[in-house]
């Protein structure tokens, strides 16, 4: 047994060595070779051997479910795959089948009834299916690729260190024109309007990082300081990476057109529901405030005051109370569902005959939103949707 | 307390100043001779009242004539003609035309005051009771004068009395007025000394009866003793002078001590019927009988006014003692109101009214004769002439708002701007009921 004796003699002479390399070993694992050259020997190490050849052990991520990249990689793979399939299925062309398309096949091939939207069956990106991770920060050796790894938050530690970087950069800028005489007190308005800052969750999703509130505090702050400064096209960039548009709240309206009836006289139709009643209302431009529901006359119907109260808040909130003649139609539900279409309806119809603008003030006052209340089921164990038993002590 | 009839015209020219003392003066001269029961104290807070009001127009339309009515004949401010002034063609809802003989199409939308004792005599419970509680609240009857009572107040006008009494049916939907229209002819025909037989609701002979007795008369009938006690009070009141006038023409037995002879006036048969509670509903028969044969005599005229005529011949919801229905024919009181209506006699008119609003078993929605009454009781009223009643005209709708501020009963602030009549005008479609339901709350 050559081999061993040599290893023996080996293992006596670098003994004085060992004990650094153990631990490093024992923190990074463990090279095949040296495994089994102390292995081999009697014992006086005991080394812990990890298995796995690319399992470089991070305690961290063993508390949580880590995707590797190759792991992600092959999601990828199999999804852009899983396209063209979907595409060929769906009779598309597999160049141009975009991610509406994939949504349409899907709740095609796989109808689904539940109410949650997100429990329903869906085929995303893999990046947006698995949420983003950190990659390992440490290399092989254990040094840390960051220079602020050490800090704790190395991501926005370095956006600051940057932004604030950019700022002494401006400043020396300015510092040296100012010098040189040719510094102009010339401000730019920039456009602010139309656009916010990054909240903090969307920081902390761009940084993959936690922050706490002061943090993110600190760094609109700084970039509000950057703002106010002269800077040039490449900061103004930077500056934009973090600020978002906002866009106009309304969804447009839509607005039904005109019609012209035999004797010219212009009307508009359209629908409206609330529980389980549906109506169509016919608003003609110029009449008296009559109103006929099912072909008979409003008071008639509705004999209570609250739903002719319903009936006028549309004509009362525009102004117009005596001036359009309606005739509508409603079935299902019962008296206040029944007041409550006919008012969406009427609003609705109205919209052709009125400016935008009152479009908009209507939109607001919340006579153009269907009323999405409709009865909760009754649950099994309970009287009701809500109302639980008795509860009998015994 | 509320203002009412105070009399501050004056012509336009002159300042508001000047006609808030006229006002003033006026009212001092005027409140002691005031028909109606008020004592000074009440005037007094009338001027105060007044001022208010002066200064509640002026802040509202400056310069603008308030609206004419008076209730004493002689004012010191400009003459008053008995037609409304309508030279102001918004402040104007009353008129001081007391007789209704004399309304005509230019008091169209106007109200007009009963005075209260009229109204003790003509209509002693037998007002609606909605209206009863704005006759107290206001301490003032005003009826409007509409186009359905006019047309009636003309056709009795020009009634040929040789001819068989005429049948007038007032129809139309819930809560348009045909009962105030009914009260308004009545007025007229208590002002041209008519003997009234008014029965307010008939509805009441065929619900809800606590005490049901064989008749004593017929054994297939049944008798009603207390709503007969009730409504021979009632006519009794109305018609106090003709009781001793007419006389009975036959002699009536009414029990083993009891009986009333011939030639004796018809008031000791009413008294038999109020005192012996037992008889009452074959009193009610026998009154009905001699009315019917003596106003041919022409002694006197006849108007027979029925309010809720549908359920005569509708159903009841009265049950026999063995819990069996009992027919309207089968009630006494209800087989001698028919034998009124039938048109087989003359010197007077009958005056109808359908009512759904009491009625049993009819749908809310039905209205016409037709649909009320059935095909039993439109072959027994056939022929007839219809008169529809229907909403509001949008000057009555303005005229009775007018009214309503007048007598300070909307407190809203925006009762009196345009968007708030319009809101009313929306919400209550012309209908007087409804207008009046609504009113009540605001």
């Amino acid at each position: 047994m050559a081999a061993p004796c040599v290893f023996w003699g080996a293992a006596v002479s670098h003994r004085l060595f060992l004990g650094g390399r153990i631990s490093l070993a024992l923190r990074q694992g463990v090279w095949k070779a040296a495994a089994a050259e102390l292995q081999v020997g009697t014992g006086i190490l005991r080394l812990r051997h990890t298995t796995g050849v690319t399992a470089k052990k991070n305690v961290a991520a063993l508390r949580r479910e880590t995707y590797t990249v190759d792991f992600i990689k092959k999601q990828i793979e199999e999804f852009n795959i899983g396209k063209r399939h979907l595409a060929n299925m769906m009779g598309e062309d597999p160049e141009t089948f975009t991610q509406e398309d994939i949504d349409r096949a899907i709740a095609y091939l796989f109808p689904s009834g539940l109410f949650e939207k997100q429990a329903r069956p869906i085929m995303k990106h893999p990046e947006q299916i698995f949420p983003k991770q950190r990659a390992i920060q440490w290399g092989e050796d254990g040094r840390p690729f960051h220079f602020l790894f050490y800090t704790g938050k190395q991501s926005y530690y370095s956006l600051m260190h940057e932004a604030y970087g950019k700022l002494l950069d401006v400043e020396k800028r300015q510092n040296q024109l100012q010098a040189k005489g040719l510094f102009s007190e010339k401000t730019k308005t920039k456009d602010l309007i139309g656009s916010r800052w990054l909240i903090k969750e969307e920081l902390e999703e761009m940084l993959v990082e936690k922050l706490s509130d002061q943090d993110y505090a600190q760094f609109i702050r700084l970039l509000e300081r950057l703002l106010t400064v002269e800077c040039s096209a490449e900061e103004e960039e930077f500056v934009q990476r973090f600020r978002r548009s906002v866009t106009v709240q309304s969804r447009k309206q839509l607005i039904e057109p005109l019609q012209y009836d035999g004797q010219g006289m212009a009307f508009s139709t359209s629908e409206g529901k609330r529980k389980s009643a549906k109506a169509e209302a016919v608003v003609y431009e110029h009449g008296s405030g009559r109103i006929k529901v099912n072909g008979i006359d409003y008071l008639l119907y509705f004999p209570v005051t609250q739903d002719r109260e319903q009936l006028m808040f549309p004509f009362h909130f525009l102004d117009r109370l005596g001036k359009h003649d309606v005739t509508c139609t409603v079935s299902g539900g019962g008296r206040s569902s029944q007041a409550g279409a006919i008012r969406l309806a009427m609003a609705k119809a109205l919209c052709s005959f009125v400016t935008e603008e009152e479009v908009e003030w209507m939109r607001q006052a919340g006579l153009l939103t269907a009323d999405p209340r409709v009865r909760e089921r009754k649950k099994p164990g309970q009287e009701g949707a809500r109302r639980k038993f008795t509860w009998k002590k015994r | 307390m509320y203002h009412n009839n105070c009399d501050f015209a004056a012509p336009p020219t002159k300042s508001m100043l000047t006609e808030w003392q006229l006002s003033v003066l006026v009212l001092l001269y005027i409140s002691p001779i005031c028909n109606e029961d008020e004592n000074l104290s009440i005037a007094a807070a009338m001027l105060t009242r007044t001022s208010r009001l002066v200064s509640g127009a002026r802040r509202l339309d400056p310069g603008r004539l308030l609206h004419a009515g008076s209730q004493a004949p002689q004012s010191l401010a400009a003459p008053l003609d008995n037609q409304a002034p309508d030279d102001s063609p918004r402040a104007v809802s009353r008129t001081s035309e007391k007789d209704p003989a004399r309304h005509g199409e230019q008091h169209e939308g106007l109200h007009y005051n009963i005075p209260l004792q009229d109204m003790r005599t003509l209509f002693p419970h037998s007002l609606p009771p909605r209206f009863s509680m704005q006759v107290k609240t206001f301490s003032e009857a005003c009826l409007m004068v509409r186009k359905p009572a006019l047309e009636l107040l003309h056709y009795l006008k020009n009634t040929n009395f040789a001819h068989p009494a005429v049948r007038y049916v007032l129809y139309g939907e819930k809560g348009t007025g045909k009962t105030l229209s009914l009260c308004h002819v009545i007025h007229f025909c208590a002002k041209q000394d008519w003997l009234i037989l008014h029965v307010p609701d008939a509805h009441l002979w065929v619900k809800s009866c606590r005490s049901l007795l064989p008749s004593t008369y017929n054994k297939q009938r049944l008798d009603q003793p207390a709503e007969a006690s009730i409504w021979l009070k009632n006519f009794k009141t109305t018609n106090e002078r003709f009781l001793s006038q007419i006389k009975v023409q036959e002699k009536y037995v009414w029990n083993k001590r009891e009986s009333t002879e011939k030639g004796s006036p018809l008031g000791e048969v009413v008294e038999q019927g109020i005192m012996r509670v037992k008889n009452a509903t074959d009193a009610v028969g026998v009154v009905l009988r001699e009315l019917k044969g003596q106003s041919s005599l022409g002694g006197f005229r006849l108007l027979v006014a029925v309010d809720g005529v549908n359920a005569l011949w509708g159903k009841t919801t009265l049950k026999r003692e063995d819990k069996s229905l009992v027919a309207p024919e089968e009630l006494a009181l209800v087989h001698n109101l028919r034998k009124m209506v039938k048109n087989d006699w003359h010197g007077g008119t009958i005056v109808l009214t359908l009512s759904q609003t009491g009625s049993l078993f009819k749908p809310r929605k039905a209205y016409l004769p037709q649909e009320l009454l059935g095909k039993e009781g439109f072959d027994a009223l056939d022929p007839f002439i219809p008169i529809l009643v229907s909403n509001y005209s949008p000057k009555e709708f303005e005229s009775c708002i007018q009214y309503y501020l007048e007598n300070s009963w909307l407190q809203h602030e925006k009762a009196h701007t345009e968007e708030g009549k319009k809101e009313l005008l929306f919400l209550s479609n012309a209908n007087p009921g409804q207008l009046e339901r609504l009113c009540a709350h605001l």
